[in-house]
This record gives structure tokens, C-alpha cells and sequence, in this order.
């Protein structure tokens, strides 16, 4: 696969603010890559810099094997949709679509051929003579799609587009939208802070955090093997234990924690005596009413909450943290406030390493130093 | 019957806060436009005796000779003068109007008040100030004779283009106001989407930002023109009498003419010329609250 957009070493920073620190990363041609992060974390910068509209402090982004600094916005060929659509409001649905067009001096026949081509396959034939203050939140968005789309550019930059649109809209555009991009093979750059979203639609994913990419792989690795604990608590539900790695024996680690000492699969770069993160889904946990080898984790039963296809039970481990674990509606449970013993099979559960500890140990070399 | 006289009962209270609510603004009202306009407009059907009184006998005559040739005359200088400074307005003001909507640095707060505070001062004033600055004895001319770019000094006062000027200067802020808030308005990423569309910036202009910032010109252009016919002290000071407006007609026949009839007949006309105006702004679309900035 050919790299269509390429970022090295881009940092941003407005003022006194580091919005996008030393960013790299590469998108293949045709793929779906999802910027994914909580407000503020350059994930907007990072796609206003690719459109154009704003400029590195430093670093290179090329689009197509060309540096974005030596053409215009107007020039490029990558359309964006934007977060609050910008439809034109003194247009007609017609001329909002054929706009891009017109600015190519494509013929007329051939603008109307294609507008209605366009409209067609957004489901909005009709609509040609309406203004966009007629139309409904999804149409808008659809026109918004429809006009960026008709450019045929090689990129697509979509920021937060279904953003304004309610649930069930907004799952039947997610899949739309994933339809539309295999159909016409263009590169999708999209940002959002929905990780559910994010998770159906893409092709790979970038975790961002402060500025910096986290982890960048697809759905199923970001979920399965978070790489930072940051990754781990924003993509879907997990429980998150801090201890220390006592031991280590054919590739399962045994950590102390506060309330206990658990088993967890390790993978060979971490060592024994390591301050690490535990990250186990709650519909990997399970629960026993007698002690399991290899785990010490004692605690209560708290509370159920029936959420349809499955059962979420919450416990309370001695020092008052609790613990979510999924369990399918209709299995035999322990009741309410009986005792339980929680555990896993080592390899469910996912090691991290604990930054906050490298910084202490950054720290405490300097402090040696 | 029983539901309507409790209905009458419940109202009552309502149309009384009602009259304690409107009722001063509307006396207000009653008092200082509605009576002068009626007594304005009774006047201009009045005539007066060899002593310059005015009497009681009602007559057209006012009216009749306000079609002479020599007032036709006068009335074609005032739409010219009128729509010359709105076009110079226009030409002036967006650009400015432009810059500081969009500048986002603390300069937007000083060319803001750059705007603002002329109006702090008599614009009299500043119309003197402007007449001795042109003046054949004025600063400009002291400069151009030190610097010998002529020999003599430049008669630049007491023409049309003088007048146009001053009235551009008093003026301008009226269209700068308006332009100023509907290019605020305008959302930045409309712009983007136009760039990101392939259009350059002069077409990005043509195609987005004149069409929806045209309510702004509008309406700055009615707030130019409407006072341009009646801001007589600027012809007055600044044309001498070589380019008298209506509103310089009123004013003489209210003050030397001494015929106060006449010059109420000159200001029902005005009045009428500008009622149409605003009819023709409403027309086009205009919105009547952006006329009261």
C-alpha cells in the first residue's frame, strides 16, 4: 500500500501551548484511519494542518508526495468535511454540491450529470431547489459529504461529522460512510472522540493524548493490547489494578497489589520488581465462590445492573475500589453481598507499563545525578 | 354570558399594566414626532402675509413652487451628491470594515475606536476644522507652497467634490457599523469550505462572502444616503453655496427666507423621498432591525 499522506515530525504550538508534539505517522492510499481523543487533543489541529488551514511550527506533512507548504488550500486535492457542515446558506442544495465543480470550470452538462450522480447516491434526489436551512440535521450532512465527494479528491478529511446527529442517525451514517469510502476507495481521515465509532469504521486508529499518538494499530490491537493506560481506560470499559511484578515464571507474572497478588500473561519486556498496570474488560473477568491459584483478590458482591444481553455486577475489594465484571444475563450468580473471589486467565489480561513510575525513576537518577 | 363577564374581569388587570407599559413610550412618541410631523405638515398648506406671518389661508401654492426649475435643480445635486459619498462609503468602508471583523489582534479594539471616537466630538466641528485645513490659507496649501509643488495655493474649497468629502467624512461611520457587524457574523469556516473547494480568494469574495454580507451594504447604505440629503452644514461650510442640498433649501427658508410654509412643504418632500427609500430597502429584503445600530 502507497503512503498518500505522510507526517514527520510535526509539532504545533500556538502561544504557550503544545497542541501536537513531534507527530508521525503515514496513511495508506484507500485507507480508513479515525484520530481518535478527548477535546483538546490535537486531534483538529492535526487535520486543519493536513487541510491546510493552519501550518506546522515545525516539522514536514505531504499530501501525495508533496509538501502541503507549496500550495494553497484552494489548490489541493483534498476536500474536507467540516464539523458544523459550512454549507453555504444563500445556496440551494444544488449549487452547494456543484460549487467545487464550478470552481474547476468543469462544463455544465457535465456538472449536472455528476450533481445528480451524487445526490442519487446520498439519498437526497429532490432536494435540488431547497436552501439549507429547509433541511434536516442528516441531510445537511449528507450535502456536506455529497460536496466534498464530488471533487473525487484523493483524501477525505472528516472532522467530527456525525458529531451534531442523534444515535440511531448516527449509527446509520456510521455504516453509510464506511459503504460510500470502499465504493469510491478514497482515503478517510477522520476525527472523533467517540471510541465506539471510532472502533466500527476504521481501518487503523490513532489514540491521541496531549499531543502525542498513543498507540496507532487497528481496532481489534488498540482494544485487545492497549499500549498505554491512557489507551486502555478511554477504549471501551476496563478495570485497571497498579502493582508490582514479583515473579515471573513461563511467561505468566504474579503481582502484588494492594488487596492482593493476581496472575497476568507477561510479554518479555518487563521484568521482575517493575512497577506495571494490570488492564482487564469486565467481560473477561470472572468470579468464583471459592480461591482460585494464583489470585488472592477477596472481595463483596455489590450490586447487579441488568442491562439487557448482559448482566453487570459490580464488587467491592477491601480497600473500597470497585470492580466491574460482565457476566451473560441467565448464568447462576452469587447474591448480593455474599463473598466472591474475582480472577481471569492470565493471557485475558493485558500488562502496562506504568509511566507515572518511569517519570519517579526519571526523577530519582536525576536525583542520584 | 357568565364566561364572558369573567373573561372582561381577567383582562381588565392585563390591559392595565398593559397602558402603564407602552403608555409612556407612546405619549413620548405622541409628543415629540407625531404632533411636530402634523404640525409640520399642516404648516406646508399655509401662506403668509407681506409681513412674513404666517396666516391661515390654505393653499397648494407651496407645493406648486417647489417644481420650479431652479429647485428640480437642486433636488438632482442632492440624489448625485447623496449617491456619490454612499458609493465612496462603500469603496472606503469594506475594506475597513474587513480588516478589523477579521483581525483578531488587540489593533481590532483601536481601529474599533478609531471608528467611534470622531463621534465624541461636534461634527460642526470637524467641519471647520476640515474647512481651515483646506483653505486657501490652509495647513494643506502652507505645505504645498513650502514643498513648491505649486506656486500659488490650490482652491480645493467650495466645490461639489469638497462637499462630497465632508459628507463621505461625517458619513462614513454609518456604514462602517453595520458592514462591520455582518462581516463579524460571517462564519470563518464557510471561507475555509469555499478554499477547500477550489476556489481562489477573489472568487471566494464574489461567490460567499459579498452575497452574505450584502444586508450589511444595504443597510449602511440607506444610513448614508437618508442623512446625506439633510446634513446641510456640510454644504453650507464646506461648499458655500455652490452645492446646496435640500436639506441647505429647509434650513434658509426656515432662517433668512423667513418663509416657514415653504420650507415645511420642502420638509414633507424630504420626508416622503425618504419613506420610499425605506420602502425600497424593504423590498429588496432588508432587515428593518439593522437600521437601528
Amino acid at each position: 500500500m502507497k503512503n498518500i499522506v505522510e507526517i514527520e515530525g510535526v509539532n504545533k504550538i500556538y502561544g504557550t501551548n503544545h497542541v501536537v508534539r513531534n507527530m508521525n505517522l503515514s496513511v495508506g492510499e484507500g485507507e480508513f484511519l479515525t484520530l481518535l481523543g478527548s477535546s483538546g487533543c490535537g486531534k483538529t489541529t492535526t487535520l486543519r494542518m493536513i487541510a491546510g488551514f493552519e501550518e506546522p511550527t515545525s516539522g514536514s506533512i505531504r499530501v501525495e508526495g508533496e509538501p502541503i507548504e507549496e500550495k494553497e488550500p484552494y489548490e489541493r486535492n483534498v476536500n474536507t468535511v467540516f464539523q458544523s457542515y459550512a454549507l453555504f446558506p444563500h445556496k440551494t442544495i444544488y449549487d452547494n454540491i456543484a460549487y467545487g465543480l464550478k470552481m474547476k470550470k468543469v462544463p455544465k452538462a457535465e456538472i449536472k450529470e455528476r450533481v445528480a450522480e451524487m445526490m442519487e447516491m446520498v439519498q437526497l434526489g429532490g432536494f435540488e431547489k431547497r436552501y439549507p436551512s429547509q433541511l434536516s440535521g442528516g441531510q445537511k450532512q449528507r450535502v456536506a459529504i455529497a460536496r466534498a465527494l464530488i471533487n473525487r479528491p484523493r483524501v477525505l478529511l472528516l472532522d467530527e461529522p456525525l458529531g451534531a446527529l442523534d444515535l440511531k442517525l448516527r449509527k446509520q451514517m456510521q455504516i453509510e460512510l464506511k459503504r460510500l469510502q470502499k465504493k469510491l476507495n478514497i482515503t478517510f481521515i477522520y476525527v472523533t472522540h467517540d471510541q465506539e465509532e471510532a472502533l466500527t469504521m476504521s481501518d487503523r486508529i490513532a489514540v491521541m493524548h496531549d499531543g502525542v499518538i498513543d498507540q496507532l494499530g487497528t481496532p481489534t490491537e488498540i482494544y485487545e493490547h492497549p499500549a498505554t493506560r491512557f489507551v486502555a481506560t478511554f477504549i471501551g470499559e476496563t478495570n485497571t489494578y497498579d502493582g508490582c511484578i514479583s515473579s515471573i515464571t513461563d511467561g505468566v507474572a504474579v503481582m502484588t497489589l494492594e488487596n492482593g497478588i493476581v496472575s497476568v500473561a507477561c510479554p518479555d519486556d518487563f521484568s521482575i520488581l517493575e512497577y506495571a498496570t494490570v488492564s482487564v474488560r469486565p467481560e473477561k473477568m470472572r468470579f468464583s465462590s471459592s480461591p482460585v491459584e494464583g489470585f488472592g483478590l477477596q472481595a463483596q458482591v455489590k450490586d447487579y445492573i441488568y442491562v439487557g444481553s448482559v448482566l453487570k455486577c459490580i464488587v467491592s475489594l477491601p480497600n473500597g475500589n470497585e470492580l466491574k465484571i460482565e457476566r451473560l444475563a441467565g448464568q447462576e450468580l452469587p447474591p448480593v453481598g455474599s463473598r466472591c473471589y474475582p480472577y481471569w486467565i492470565p493471557s485475558d489480561a493485558v500488562l502496562i507499563h506504568n509511566e507515572s513510575h518511569y517519570i519517579f525513576e526519571a526523577l530519582n537518577d536525576i536525583r542520584l545525578a | 354570558m357568565d364566561i364572558e363577564r369573567t373573561q372582561k374581569r381577567r383582562i381588565r388587570p392585563d390591559t392595565l399594566s398593559a397602558i402603564l407599559m407602552v403608555g409612556p413610550v407612546t405619549l413620548v412618541m405622541v409628543l415629540l414626532v407625531a404632533i411636530p410631523l402634523i404640525y409640520v405638515a399642516a404648516m406646508s398648506f399655509c401662506s403668509i402675509d407681506e409681513f412674513y406671518n404666517v396666516t391661515s389661508d390654505l393653499t397648494m401654492d407651496n407645493y406648486v413652487r417647489l417644481m420650479d426649475a431652479d429647485y428640480m435643480r437642486i433636488y438632482a445635486r442632492s440624489l448625485f451628491i447623496a449617491f456619490v459619498t454612499t458609493i465612496l462609503c462603500i469603496l472606503i468602508g469594506y475594506p475597513f470594515s474587513y480588516i478589523i471583523a477579521r483581525t483578531k489582534s488587540r489593533r481590532k479594539k483601536v481601529l474599533y475606536m478609531l471608528v467611534i471616537i470622531p463621534f465624541w466630538t461636534n461634527s460642526l466641528i470637524r467641519i471647520y476644522g476640515w474647512r481651515s485645513f483646506l483653505g486657501t490659507n490652509g495647513w494643506l496649501n502652507s505645505l504645498i507652497i513650502a514643498l513648491h509643488i505649486t506656486d500659488g495655493p490650490i482652491d480645493m474649497l467650495y466645490r461639489n467634490g469638497t462637499t462630497i468629502l465632508g459628507m463621505v467624512y461625517c458619513l462614513i461611520p454609518f456604514m462602517i457599523l453595520p458592514l462591520y457587524t455582518a462581516i463579524e457574523k460571517l462564519d470563518a469556516s464557510l471561507l475555509e469550505a469555499s478554499y477547500d473547494l477550489g476556489a481562489h480568494p477573489a472568487r471566494t469574495f464574489l461567490e460567499v462572502i459579498l452575497p452574505l454580507t450584502s444586508g450589511g451594504i444595504f443597510s449602511g447604505s440607506l444610513m448614508v444616503f437618508i442623512p446625506c440629503l439633510g446634513y446641510f452644514f456640510v454644504s453650507d461650510i464646506l461648499g458655500g453655496g455652490n452645492s446646496d442640498m435640500i436639506g441647505n433649501l429647509i434650513e434658509r427658508q426656515f432662517q433668512s427666507g423667513n418663509n416657514w410654509p415653504l420650507g415645511a412643504a420642502l420638509s414633507i418632500v424630504l420626508i416622503l423621498l425618504t419613506l420610499i427609500l425605506v420602502k425600497i430597502y424593504q423590498r429588496l429584503g432588508g432587515d428593518m432591525d439593522a437600521l437601528g445600530v
